[in-house]
């Protein structure tokens, strides 16, 4: 059989050092995806990653159709953007994301009909770049959070070679679960994709990555893979440590495969390939249908929220309008973020729109502010920190302004994955202070 | 839906473990109470006295000093009670409240509140004020009540502790005794198993890692085995005698004033045992744990120099740094 349970290599080579062990929170982990109502009115951001914003393709009046691109760059670092409801564009203006950064965005009232856009197609698949092409014109973004374009990756440089894929079903974040759903609902999705990023990449082995606190997505996975396993060489479902950022592309690369990814270099200088639970579903659904990423899956959780939920939400369809449907708040809510909770970004109100990336929307009730106290060296930071920084060093170089003893920090290799912060019994904001710490480090490239 | 208004927009994690300085200290005063029950028992219940008299001073101190330095009140941290406790640990059972007292101020406000307060000092408090004291009052300082001499109804002094008998041939006591702390000594240092079982809980909630204890009392046991040409019997009254155990539980594993990486760590528990067993044998002090450890304090900040662990994907040359 070609198709195994491997256990996660953890044991074999050494876990990465660091993290934490977050409670999980998977409410959510046995309610299937529902698919929202379409909204009136949906908000559609013209930048949903790094790299180039897209220039918006229709004007106010408009009729779209869902599918239709409304925005794109001819940029190398950007994906177009299609209309995820049909009806007529209301305004193209400026919008701000969560992140403050203000972009052009598209606003479409719905007309009700979900009307298809008519060139939607199967795109015709032949050799590797026709791939590259369709992934591109699908509009995919990485959608396990961090949002990069998956053309990108999937464009690997003449003389780098790709031995492995990682298919990411780490879902190491607390209270999201719409990648379990992925694995659970969509496993035959999953399988497609890998085959195909495997023919077209030429990539020899695949490996999927699952932490031990889903074991019904590990079997599930195993099963189909073990039944598709006349067309599959050496596709394995791993069961990984449930340890908190088990799921970022370093970490899940180390525990994949027993490599380490260079710091400041992608997975790929280690041979990898990582790709997302999701993204690899979805590949599979366009590759059959042609229809573009005009829809995501969000789980809509926490403390505040009436009826926890996973929905499929269109792309831009407001927080208000998620929340609405999950029964509304139980009471009013101290925090609403998109996200989890350990990365997660809080909002401000809950006009903001989904952004691809979005795999979370949550709202919790106040909760009582403890306040910052001094730090007592106690190293938790620096145990818990997967990347072997020492949270504890920064934030004292931050403090005294010592720019110099900051660059020898390697501050930049800090992927914000708030371990740090979580552990400190001082309360100290570590992320903030890690992202004031980066910052200070570039002016001074800068000048 | 209706407008939401003032909502929390902090940066995240926006989880946090519940961690707090807090119920740090509070599991350390915690891990300390078996010893000083012990204590009481041996000694009497003058040693409680004597504790609280240490506490209190130690506490107003530092409610005093932040209110000076028109700073923060800290004294819900429990910081300053565990400096009390642990001071109060180091000192004779029956030195005059009053001695006791000064330790304790200069404890928190010379060592520890000038420094910064929390997290900034760069020596041990506890250890400090016990120098202090003993630099000070070097005679009541080393004034040894008889264990369960309170019983007699007297006060007596013994003649020495086990060290000091070690290093001069004198009588020993039993090993049970020496494990259960029916000998002279400092109050809180004598009940080995009662310390050892602080450890413990101390370990098993995480407060502190084994790393600095296990490297510290190993490498006295290797230096003293060797001293003592395999004399196994010498090894364990060297272990059990005079403030190792103490020192190496809870006074070298000190946040502050020892070092965060593991490396750091078995480097420092091994220089303090190195120094603890070099004062033993070779000073003319018969202990030599509270220099041992503040001469170790010092040397912190070198030793983390020397022992930041490389991040993750960076190759030991210093290539690849990205930068």
């Amino acid at each position: 059989m070609s198709a195994k349970i491997a256990e996660g290599v953890l044991g074999a080579v050494g876990k990465y050092r660091g993290g934490v062990g977050v409670k999980h929170f998977k409410n959510t982990a046995e309610m299937e995806v529902e698919r929202l109502p379409e909204p009136k009115r949906v908000v559609i951001s013209m930048q949903h990653h790094i790299g180039a914003p897209c220039a918006p393709l229709v004007k106010p009046g408009g009729k779209v159709s869902v599918g239709q691109p409304i925005g794109d760059s001819p940029a190398y670092v950007s994906t177009p953007i299609h209309a995820s409801v049909s009806g007529e564009v209301s305004a193209v203006g400026e919008l701000m994301l969560p992140n403050g950064r203000i972009v052009q965005a598209v606003t479409i009232e719905s007309d009700g009909e979900m009307r298809q856009f008519e060139e939607i197609a199967p795109p015709r698949l032949e050799t590797k770049e026709d791939f590259i092409k369709a992934i591109r014109a699908s509009g995919l973004v990485g959608l396990g959070g961090a949002g990069f374009p998956t053309h990108v990756k999937f464009n690997i440089p003449e003389g780098k070679k790709v031995d492995t894929l990682v298919i990411n079903a780490a879902e190491c974040e607390p209270f999201i679960t719409v990648d379990y759903r992925e694995c659970i609902d969509n496993s035959w999705d999953i399988l497609s994709a890998i085959e195909l990023i495997k023919r077209f990449l030429n990539i020899d082995r695949a490996v999927i990555v699952v932490e031990d606190n889903k074991p019904e997505a590990i079997k599930t996975l195993a099963r189909v893979a073990a039944n598709m396993s006349l067309r599959f060489h050496d596709v394995s479902v791993m069961s990984l440590k449930s340890r908190y950022p088990q799921g970022a592309e370093k970490m899940a690369v180390y525990s994949a495969t027993g490599r380490i990814v260079p710091a400041g270099k992608l997975p790929m200088d280690a041979g990898c390939l990582v790709i997302n639970v999701a993204s690899a579903a979805f590949i599979a659904r366009y590759v059959k249908s042609g229809k573009p990423l005009v829809s995501r899956s969000l789980t809509v959780d926490g403390s505040a929220i009436a009826n926890r939920k996973n929905v499929r939400a269109p792309i831009g369809t407001q927080i208000s309008d998620l929340i609405d449907f999950c029964g509304g708040f139980v009471a009013r809510p101290g925090k609403i973020m998109f996200g989890g909770p350990m990365m997660g970004l809080a909002v401000t109100d809950a006009n903001f729109a989904v952004l691809k990336n979005n795999n979370a929307v949550l709202a919790f009730l106040p909760e009582k502010e403890i306040p910052e106290s001094a730090c007592i060296h106690c190293g938790r930071c620096a145990a818990a920190c997967p990347m072997s920084l020492s949270p504890t060093l920064i934030e004292r170089c931050v403090k005294i302004r010592d720019i110099d003893a900051l660059k020898k920090t390697s501050v930049d290799a800090c992927m914000e994955c708030g371990s740090c912060a979580y552990s400190c019994p001082a309360r100290k904001p570590l992320v903030q202070t890690m992202r004031l710490a980066k910052s200070l480090v570039h002016e001074v490239k800068k000048l | 839906m209706e407008k939401i208004e003032k909502l929390t927009v902090s940066a995240s994690p926006h989880l946090h473990s519940g961690a707090s300085t807090q119920r740090i200290m509070l599991d350390v005063l915690i891990a300390l109470c078996p010893a000083l029950i012990a204590s009481a028992v041996i000694f009497g219940l003058r040693v409680l006295a004597l504790c609280a008299v240490c506490v209190a001073a130690a506490v107003l101190a530092e409610y005093i000093s932040r209110r000076a330095m028109k700073r923060p009140n800290t004294v819900a941290d429990l910081s300053a009670a565990v400096t009390g406790l642990l001071l109060a640990f180091n000192l004779p059972p029956g030195l005059p409240f009053w001695m006791a007292a000064i330790g304790s101020v200069a404890a928190v406000v010379a060592v520890k509140q000038m420094f910064g307060g929390i997290g900034q000092n760069f020596i041990n408090p506890a250890l400090a004020g016990r120098i202090i004291l003993l630099i000070s009052f070097p005679s009541a300082m080393s004034k040894w009540s008889e264990p369960l001499g309170w019983r007699g109804g007297l006060d007596a002094l013994s003649g020495a502790t086990p060290l000091e008998a070690l290093a001069n041939s004198g009588a020993l006591p039993g090993k049970w005794e020496m494990l259960l702390g029916i000998r002279g000594g400092a109050l809180g240092e004598v009940c080995i198993i009662a310390l050892v079982l602080g450890g413990v809980y101390l370990i098993l909630r995480k407060v502190i890692s084994p790393v600095i204890p296990l490297c510290y009392t190993g490498t006295v046991a290797l230096v003293m085995l060797i001293a003592g040409r395999g004399d196994l019997n010498y090894v364990f009254y060297q272990l059990c005698g005079g403030g190792l155990v103490l020192a190496a539980v809870f006074m070298a594993t000190d946040y502050t004033t020892s070092p965060i990486d593991i490396k750091g760590r078995i480097i420092f528990g091994i220089g303090c045992g190195l120094l603890t067993a070099l004062i033993r044998l070779f000073a003319s002090l018969p202990e030599g744990a509270s220099f041992s450890v503040i001469i170790m304090n010092i040397l912190v900040p070198h030793i983390e120099r020397l022992t930041t662990p490389k991040p993750f994907g960076f190759v030991k040359s210093g290539k690849g740094d990205g930068s």
